[in-house]
């Protein structure tokens, strides 16, 4: 199953072998494509956002709409494209990274891809239906209770599902860990890419539980007539403040850690050194996934919990600039006495140094309780997460793609068009973020449809619209290149970057077995002390053997659909008592999926050491 | 001595921060020009954290520039490998202690303000004894503000009337979802919930002027279009207000014919939500000083066009998703003019937002109205037994929750 096999295979069975596979690295392949989908989605409801407000009392949009659209746009950004693509990276880096041959649940880990993107098209469905959800991607009772039609029910709905996935997917990835580490590779020799994947399921595993239930309680006071959140009848809101936060900050963490981990890849290999201070980087990735389950209720300074509660708060959230400092001076003196390449992965992440260090900057004074009185629910609030998850996540993801893009589809993208591509997004990003902290102190609230003339705001305004643009054009440039890469690019050795870690010791793309042999992992950047004490190749922990791997099934997919069946069903059930027999009929096929993966047995297959000895020694050649 | 310099070159650095910061925006509205003693002492903690995160990442930066200049691959190097550090465990150190003495200098103002701005417990003057307090119950509802002045006997919308030099006590809630109190340039904003905890808050300003107030939590459709005025006052100007709004007459004739028909018009078509005088009716706004507003529906300019627009429409376009979209009037075109001439008429009070922007500045203790408030106190414990005066106690216990 190299790639010369995929290609000379027709249309139909690569889409049913795309459809059916349980490969980490094809649902890697499969988590970018409906990330990056849902990633242009999310930017064009971000530019109609930024259009309507180029001017002031500008009505290019409706309010109900402009709602709509910051919504969804917030919702899409973060579950539907940051979060898939940094399941994407970690689905085609971390297995090869620790030497493992594939996930520890492949079953599951496409069960997850399915999910996710199930979630994804319910959640899209409500543009059609008569409105999408309108009450911001908190979606803050009791606003999300009152809000009418059934946009809030395909939010909690379109979530849950694609939860679901994210949890197991952070289950997945922390068994695979922790059991399924090569010889050798100890978890003090893991890359920090596998480390910071390490940790964000952790995080994945304990906080996103808190969102189901606020989502079971939303759905329940939505459609089932239950009052949790409902003041008139005895409903505390601020429960779903708190529910929605304890998920919503270590979310955030979810978010950066992946990234960090992509830099403390990307710097060392562009720099020729080891990651200084290896063992400090690891403790302080554990501790800001530690204090990032302390902080959520910095998001709830106003909400009157008290000065007590307050103050608590506050100083927990600005030890967490403690860490991330230490992170940042340790990718500083990694490069401090290297040799520099400025390769695109590597001028995202030099770019995300200042980016993400004014974005600290301002997650410390947020922090201050009595100074957010004034930032909370303003531009400086927007300014501020945009910094950290675009300076942050989204360069993250970006150094990641294009470093691993090799391993993942064979070819280097074109360094050229990355770097204009790096520059346009780069300037964009800070032209549309930057004066927006002005804003906010200048009062303008965050989530503001219209804002009036002669306030002072619209020049900033205006500039913040046109570096939207810039972006915008940075954007469509990568998928351009995309194409023109797929079609003329030369195939790429399976160590472009002269990389140091393990998933740069077999071709690009790997054979789907990854390793013919498991390697023998000797210290920390194993390839490199491979390639500088030995002879540039990774020795074998095991003598040449069967392989046994998964067989390819269709069964995530149909689970999937069914869940998503059910889910309509049960939005519109209130409408109509029939729609219930779409629910059950969603549930059958749920269960039924679910019984048939159980009761029917599938040992997978073997690959015979006689296969494995005609097609050469898989290694980067 | 050469510690005195840095010390005055480091005052100097900040002196220059607070006045770029204090270029951006506009007077009425900005938190980085506070008329306030609030807002200020936000404004010296921002300026206190961006000074030291300004610290931070001037080094951050040097360390940065010098390493990609210095360090960046050159011709001739292809072979070259550097040396592989591990670590070291004294800069380790040093950028892990030095942020959290950082933090801490942060930390201490930060928890000192964190506390003495929701400090609602009354104000000690120079002779040691407690200030009376002036308390305004705060109502939020999609998508205006309403104000009851505590003991005052005196109810308005849209616009809250203070004095200058003196806090006003705010007890805020929501009668439908959460909003956000939000004057930038006198006070930080807190929100306004509907159920749980009733929240308190003070504002001051320092000079007179009309500054504006903003809804900052997402409440639906017509969110942005929340505003509303703080309109402050010389003292004695406040008193002479007070004084003025807790006699209104709603009754009382007005001058012009057109008016005495809208009054009419409005008492058959819109008294059942709009109240004049000090009714507790707060199911739309208050109109006892429509007449002195700033803007309509607190965006619009003040018109009569606007005002009969808004009144046709129910301000359909103008705030969607208002709740004056349900009410079941229908004026004809006449009737129009005449309701809006009536609800330009009503200024029972000679103190408007023009006395907030006139320098003139008249003294008053304000003790007046809290004798007048004492009063009424003893007449309501009098007439506990009465009937009608059950709700007014339940509304007391319910603000000093």
């Amino acid at each position: 199953m190299s790639a010369t096999a995929t290609k000379k295979a027709g249309f139909g069975s690569v889409l049913w072998d795309y459809l059916t596979t349980v490969d980490h690295k094809k649902i890697a392949i499969l988590y970018l494509i409906g990330g990056f989908f849902f990633f242009i989605l999310g930017g064009l409801e971000a530019m109609l956002v930024r259009i309507q407000l180029i001017q002031p009392d500008n009505n290019f949009v409706s309010a109900q709409f402009y709602n709509e659209l910051i919504t969804m746009h917030g919702t899409t950004m973060i579950f539907l494209a940051a979060m898939p693509l940094l399941l994407a990276l970690m689905n085609i880096a971390m297995p090869l990274q620790i030497g493992a041959r594939d996930v520890a649940f492949p079953f599951v880990n496409a069960l997850g891809f399915w999910l996710f993107l199930i979630g994804g098209i319910v959640l899209n469905i409500s543009w059609f239906t008569g409105g999408a959800p309108d009450a911001g991607w908190t979606a803050y009772t009791p606003l999300s209770i009152f809000s009418e039609g059934h946009g809030l029910d395909y939010y909690s709905i379109g979530l849950q599902i694609a939860g679901f996935g994210t949890l197991m997917g952070g289950i997945n990835f922390l068994v695979t860990v922790i059991t399924m580490r090569a010889p050798g590779m100890t978890m003090m020799r893991m890359p920090l890419f596998s480390w910071t994947t390490f940790i964000a399921s952790v995080l994945i595993l304990f906080a996103f539980p808190a969102l189901t239930v606020g989502l079971f309680l939303l759905t329940f006071d939505r459609l089932f007539g239950a009052n949790f959140f409902d003041p008139s009848m005895g409903g505390n809101v601020v429960i779903w403040e708190h529910l929605f936060w304890i998920f919503g900050h270590p979310e955030v963490y979810i978010l950066i850690l992946p990234a960090f981990g992509v830099f403390s890849e990307v710097i060392p290999t562009f720099s020729k050194k080891r990651l200084f201070g290896y063992s400090s980087m690891v403790f302080a990735t554990v501790l800001i996934a530690f204090l990032g389950f302390m902080v959520w209720a910095h998001h709830m300074f106003t909400v009157g919990l008290g000065p007590i509660a307050n103050s608590i708060f506050a100083i927990a959230t600005m030890a967490i600039a403690v860490p991330t400092g230490i992170k940042i001076f340790n990718w500083l003196f990694t490069m401090w006495g290297g040799t520099l390449r400025f390769t695109s992965p590597m001028l995202f992440a030099l770019g995300f140094i200042p980016s993400f260090t004014i974005g600290g900057m301002t997650g410390v004074m947020l922090g201050a309780a009595a100074a957010d009185f004034q930032y909370h629910d303003t531009y400086f609030v927007i300014a501020h997460f945009h910094y950290v998850i675009v300076g942050g996540t989204v360069f993250g993801i970006f150094a990641g793609l294009i470093y691993w893009w090799p391993k993942m589809f064979g070819k280097v993208l074109n360094e050229k068009m990355n770097h204009w591509f790096f520059w346009l997004f780069f300037i964009g990003f800070h032209l549309t973020f930057f004066l927006q902290h002005f804003l906010g102190l200048m009062g303008m609230p965050r989530r503001y449809w219209v804002f009036l003339e002669g306030q002072g705001l619209d020049l900033f305004n205006f500039i913040s619209t046109i570096g939207a643009f810039f972006m915008a054009a940075g954007t469509i440039l990568f998928m351009y290149n995309i194409v023109w890469t797929a079609m003329k690019e030369p195939k790429a050795s399976g160590d472009p970057w002269d990389g140091r870690t393990l998933e740069w010791a077999v071709s690009s793309p790997p054979p789907h077995y990854n390793f013919k042999q498991l390697p023998l992992v000797r210290g920390l950047d194993p390839l490199w002390i491979e390639k500088t004490e030995g002879n540039g190749k990774m020795q074998p922990a095991e003598p040449l053997g069967d392989i046994h791997m998964p067989n390819n099934t269709i069964i995530p997919l149909i689970m999937s659909i069914g869940l998503g069946i059910a889910g309509m069903g049960i939005i519109y059930q209130v409408d109509n008592p029939m729609w219930w027999i779409v629910a059950v009929i969603g549930f059958i096929i749920f269960f039924g999926s679910m019984a048939v993966r159980s009761l029917k047995d599938d040992l997978g297959h073997h690959i015979h050491k006689e296969d494995l000895e005609k097609e050469g020694d898989g290694s980067n050649g | 001595m050469k510690g005195l310099t840095s010390k005055f070159k480091a005052v100097g650095a900040l002196m220059i921060l607070a006045l770029i910061l204090s270029g951006c925006g506009e007077e009425f509205l900005s938190a980085l020009r506070p008329q306030g003693q609030g807002a200020s002492d936000i404004l010296s903690l921002m300026i206190l954290s961006i000074a030291v995160m300004m610290f931070v990442f001037v080094v951050v930066m040097v360390i940065y520039v010098f390493v990609i200049l210095k360090f960046r691959k050159k011709k001739g190097q292809e072979d070259f490998i550097p040396e592989q550090v591990e670590g070291s465990h004294t800069l380790e150190t040093l950028w892990t202690v030095v942020p959290i003495i950082l933090i801490l200098i942060l930390a201490v103002p930060t928890v000192q303000y964190t506390f003495s701005l929701v400090d609602t417990s009354p104000q000690v003057n120079a002779e040691g004894e407690e200030e009376d307090q002036i308390w305004v119950n705060v109502t939020g509802k999609q998508y205006w503000w309403h104000f009851e002045y505590e003991g005052m006997d005196v109810t308005t919308s849209q616009e809250i009337y203070i004095p200058t030099d003196r806090r006003v006590y705010l007890s805020l809630h929501s009668e439908d979802v959460i909003h956000s109190f939000w004057v930038p340039t006198l006070q930080g904003k807190i929100d306004v919930n509907p159920t749980g905890n009733r929240n308190e808050i003070w504002i001051d300003a320092d000079k007179e002027g009309v500054y504006w107030g903003k809804c900052a939590e997402f409440c639906g459709p017509s969110h942005s279009l929340m505003d509303f005025k703080v309109v402050a006052v010389s003292p004695g100007e406040f008193e002479q207000w007070v004084k003025d709004m807790r006699n209104i007459d709603p009754e009382e004739t007005p001058e012009s014919e057109v008016a005495t028909a809208g009054q009419e018009v409005f008492a058959n078509n819109c008294m059942s939500c709009h109240a004049n005088g000090t009714s507790p009716n707060k199911i739309g706004p208050n109109v006892s000083n429509f007449g002195d507003r700033e803007r309509i529906a607190g965006v619009l300019e003040y018109n009569k066009e606007n005002l009969m627009e808004w009144i046709e429409t129910k301000g359909e376009e103008m705030k969607p998703g208002n709740m004056m979209t349900t009410a079941a009037y229908d004026l004809s075109d006449e009737e129009l003019d005449q309701v809006a001439e009536y609800l330009m008429s009503l200024s029972p009070s000679e103190i408007t937002p023009e006395n907030a922007e006139d320098n003139e500045y008249i003294e008053s203790d304000l003790s007046d109205l809290f004798i007048d408030q004492e009063e009424n106190e003893d007449e309501g414990s009098e007439g506990e037994s009465e009937g009608d005066s059950e709700g007014e106690s339940e509304e007391d216990s319910d603000s000093n929750q």
